[in-house]
């Protein structure tokens, strides 16, 4: 790539125009044309753009695409292998699985966004802030991050839990906090390079404060490998979540949650009623798989230095 | 000349796939190099000079192929050869020096044993000799000390000792073809000019052929036998060293003698003759005899740093012979009048940038006085000096274009960061009118402005920067080396509008560079600085001509000229 871009030929006078040939379209356009740039070269992305396209339906119109109600049981119904009335199935109490599953989309999704939203707005401003500030605002950062990995993550993510309460809002905030470290970390080594770029030099002598240099000159640069890094989270957040449920520190029965009904569904593997656990966790599985291709794929799109 | 050349380069074209179709970055060249010659490639970036010896090496990356023509190397045709019988002729029959030394080498391992690898691994050396061979080497690329500097990681050597290791581990298996590709490029002139006279005498010895890749003219006419200058992926011209200076036959070559700075010529006959004359109105200069900027006695000083130092004095006997802190800046004194440029000239290391950056208020000095239209600018902290007023009216201009352009930001929005900070025009409307003003005066076409700096080429992004630094009207601009990463000829066009732009805005310039051809053309006034010290300060032309100090004696002979430049004069090339 750097042989290539050494080798467009440089344009030493002004007269010369537009070098590259291509008027700059309008940030949105041009971010689209971007974008399927980026897909038609790299069809595994484009495939996993694909995949959340579909969470995103799912998550948005479940409650309103779904067959059946998915809280309603029935028992007469209980128990139904996969059949071209219940594609997934029905669990012990004649509940479709299939609408659960495509209903619990929407609050495992949720769980993860807002978890990512939440400790990319911690750590990554903690990051940042200790990258270029260095000192002081450096060590505490940075022994904050190092207590939250002493813990093994899972087992911290528990203990906040189980000591807050059982509520979504706390399984966030767990997610969120065991994710900590990694963000400021990355944070601060990007920051900690551009610390003394020329760009923030001259952002300086163009008289802008520390704080303006942090979130509007700085910030913006790191935001490629932080995108990727929560594209990589988001899969993990919903894992956690689903963890949590899983060993009941999460959500609650009856709610349609990934975690819940992959426990629930344990019991009935064992007589032989696999379909009630294997469709929450092929769900599961295929949301995480779908957010670490993701990721790739996103650092092309919003890098700047590949948007030719 | 023999009858077969070394190398013989026919028709070669090589392609690049991109995203953009595919790209030849080099067209029908032939480029042939006899036994014991020594040939340059000269050309601005982009015109395919390196990717030309990364084909004759096959080391072209994934992206890149050779599309036609032949390339046989002492009877054996390159093109054909598989990767194995490639692998055994790089660096035993034909190698290669890169630009950045450092880069070069192996940081975690010893160079002594950088170079055993080299001779082991072309059966050169066995494991009982390899050691006595691998400080034979140093000895001969004159490291002193050779027996200790074997056990030297690349870190503690300087720039100029790094090249010199490149150049051993080259010549480690005796090929008989170098390819120096830019090898002193990052180095400071009197470096260049040892380990330049080095590498001629070692390949001379050896009756080896090189070819030296380089952008540099001068240098290519002084150390080589025959020169090929390349321009946009083509051979324009092919002719002894002797005759492309005396009588380059080509435009291009012309228009590229008449960039490079050299003694006798002034600013304005660096840019092709037919380019407008500019018609701003020559701004009067104030009659105030006070200067502008007045420096006194300026002291900066460094903590020397590194655990490792601190335990090594722990368990040393005896007092420590070093002092705990290190001079950068040690007592400097002078002025820059209005409507002045002065010039601080010096060697990487030499404290010309510490000083301009405490000038510039972005650190704060460990002693001294700076006063700025007499105002003790020296007493505000740099913390605070970003917000005040008085920032508006000193300004920089940075050495890397790239670099100090924000690159999530449009040439627009860098241009305006200033105007939006400090400025008192308020508005979109207002702002982006402001911008294409100031884009225009430096030159920069105006639909650019929404582009990207990597969108942009160096000295469009050069365009930018300098944009940035008159936005708010400075009386006092800093230029830090602002041409050094740019070609000659977008050199010479940069230069010319930095001295219209002084004239025409009646700005005072403290030009920082390590090229005194670069600051002959625009300082009134130069100080040479060494080891944090000014050695010697004048009148331009007096220190140019007749320097005092032995230093700048030093540096003026290291800048390479061919010695046949005296016997015809270039005034006679440029009217031809």
């Amino acid at each position: 790539m750097t042989e290539i871009a050494a080798n467009t030929p440089a344009l030493p006078s002004p007269a010369g125009g537009g070098g590259s040939g291509m008027r700059p379209a309008s940030g949105l356009i041009a971010l689209l044309r971007h974008t399927r740039y980026v897909l038609s070269e790299n069809p595994v992305t484009a495939f996993a753009a694909g995949l959340f396209l579909l969470i995103v339906i799912a998550a948005a119109f479940g409650p309103f695409i779904v067959p059946y109600d998915p809280y309603a049981s029935n028992t007469a119904m209980a128990l139904k292998p996969p059949s071209a009335a219940h594609w997934f199935g029905t669990d012990q109490l004649g509940r479709d699985v299939f609408s659960r599953v495509i209903v619990a989309t929407q609050l495992d999704f949720f769980i993860a966004i807002a978890s990512v939203a939440l400790v990319f707005l911690m750590g990554g401003l903690a990051g940042v802030a200790a990258g270029f500030y260095g000192g002081w605002t450096d060590r505490i950062v940075g022994r904050i991050a190092d207590t939250i990995m002493a813990f093994p993550l899972f087992v911290l993510a528990m203990g906040i839990v189980a000591a807050l309460g059982n509520t979504v809002q706390n399984i966030i905030l767990a997610t969120a906090i065991v994710n900590f470290p990694l963000y400021a970390r990355i944070a601060r080594a990007e920051a900690n390079v551009r610390r003394e770029a020329g760009f923030v030099m001259a952002a300086r002598l163009s008289g802008n404060s520390d704080a303006r240099i942090v979130l509007a000159q700085v910030l913006p640069n790191i935001m490629p490998i932080m995108v990727v890094q929560m594209s990589l989270t988001m899969g993990y957040a919903i894992l956690n979540a689903a963890g949590l449920s899983f060993i009941g520190l999460g959500v609650r029965p009856p709610t349609a949650e990934w975690g819940i009904m992959v426990a629930e569904g344990a019991a009935f593997m064992v007589s032989g009623e696999w379909w009630i656990a294997f469709f929450p966790g092929a769900a599961l599985m295929v949301a995480v798989f779908c957010f670490n291709l993701l990721g790739d794929g996103l650092r092309d799109i919003v890098d700047p230095q590949r948007r030719t | 000349m023999t009858a077969l050349p070394l190398l013989d380069v026919r028709d070669l074209t090589v392609e690049f796939t991109t995203r953009r179709g595919i790209v030849k970055a080099v067209q029908h060249v032939d480029v042939t190099v006899a036994k014991g010659e020594t040939v340059a490639i000269v050309g601005e970036s982009g015109s395919g000079k390196s990717v030309t010896s990364y084909a004759v090496m096959r080391i072209l990356d994934r992206a890149g192929r050779i599309a036609e023509g032949s390339i046989t190397f002492s009877g054996l045709d390159l093109r054909a050869a598989d990767e194995t019988e490639m692998r055994n002729l790089r660096g035993r029959e034909m190698s290669m020096i890169f630009q950045n030394p450092r880069a070069a080498l192996n940081p975690i391992r010893k160079v002594g044993r950088q170079i055993e690898d080299v001779l082991m691994q072309h059966a050169q050396a066995g494991s009982q000799d390899a050691t006595a061979k691998a400080i034979n080497l140093l000895e001969q690329v004159r490291i002193a000390r050779p027996r200790e500097r074997y056990h030297a990681y690349p870190f503690e050597l300087s720039g100029g000792m790094c090249q010199r290791i490149v150049i051993a581990l080259a010549l480690a298996c005796r090929p008989q073809l170098l390819i120096a590709d830019e090898p002193t490029t990052g180095l400071d002139v009197t470096t260049q000019k040892t380990v330049m006279d080095l590498m001629v005498e070692l390949t001379r010895q050896r009756g080896m052929s090189t070819i030296l890749i380089t952008h540099d003219l001068g240098l290519a006419a002084t150390y080589c036998d025959r020169v090929t200058v390349m321009e946009k992926g083509h051979v324009v011209e092919t002719a002894t060293a002797r005759a492309i200076f005396t009588a380059p036959e080509h435009a291009y070559t012309r228009r590229l003698m008449r960039a490079t700075p050299r003694p006798g010529v002034s600013l304005r006959d660096l840019l092709p003759e037919d380019a407008a004359r500019p018609t701003a109105q020559v701004l009067p200069i104030s009659t105030d005899k006070t200067p502008l900027l007045a420096v006194e006695k300026l002291v900066k000083e460094y903590p020397r740093q590194g655990a490792a130092k601190s335990l090594k004095n722990l368990f040393r006997s005896g007092p420590s012979p070093e002092p705990e802190t290190f001079r950068a800046v040690d007592g400097i004194s002078f002025t820059v009048g209005r409507g002045e440029s002065v010039g601080l000239v010096g060697e990487s290391g030499c404290g010309k940038s510490t000083t301009s950056t405490i000038v510039m208020r972005l650190i704060d000095a460990t002693d001294g006085l700076i006063q700025f239209d007499g105002e003790d600018i020296g007493a505000i902290p740099a913390k605070k000096f970003a917000t005040l007023p008085i920032r508006k009216r000193i300004q920089m201009v940075f050495q890397d274009p790239t670099d100090s352009l924000n690159p999530r930001f449009t040439a627009a929005r860098a241009i305006a960061d200033p105007i939006l900070r400090l400025g008192d025009v308020r508005g979109r409307d207002a702002v982006r009118t402001r911008c294409e003003e100031l884009a225009q005066q430096v030159g920069l076409p105006v639909d650019l402005l929404d582009r990207f700096p990597h969108q942009l080429s160096g000295g469009q992004k050069a365009r930018v920067g300098i944009a940035r630094a008159i936005a708010l009207r400075p009386e006092l601009v800093i230029l830090d080396e602002p041409t050094a990463a740019l070609d000659v000829s977008v050199q010479a066009v940069v230069l010319n509008l930095l001295q219209e732009l002084k004239e025409s805005l009646g700005m005072s310039y403290l030009f920082v560079s390590h090229d005194l051809n670069v600051v002959r053309l625009l300082c009134d006034r130069v100080l040479v600085m060494r080891g944090g010290r000014i050695v010697e300060q004048g009148p331009t032309e007096k220190v140019l001509f007749a320097p005092e100090a032995d230093y700048t004696r030093e540096l003026l002979a290291a800048i390479p000229h061919p010695t046949f430049e005296q016997d015809k004069p270039l005034d006679h090339v440029r009217s031809a």
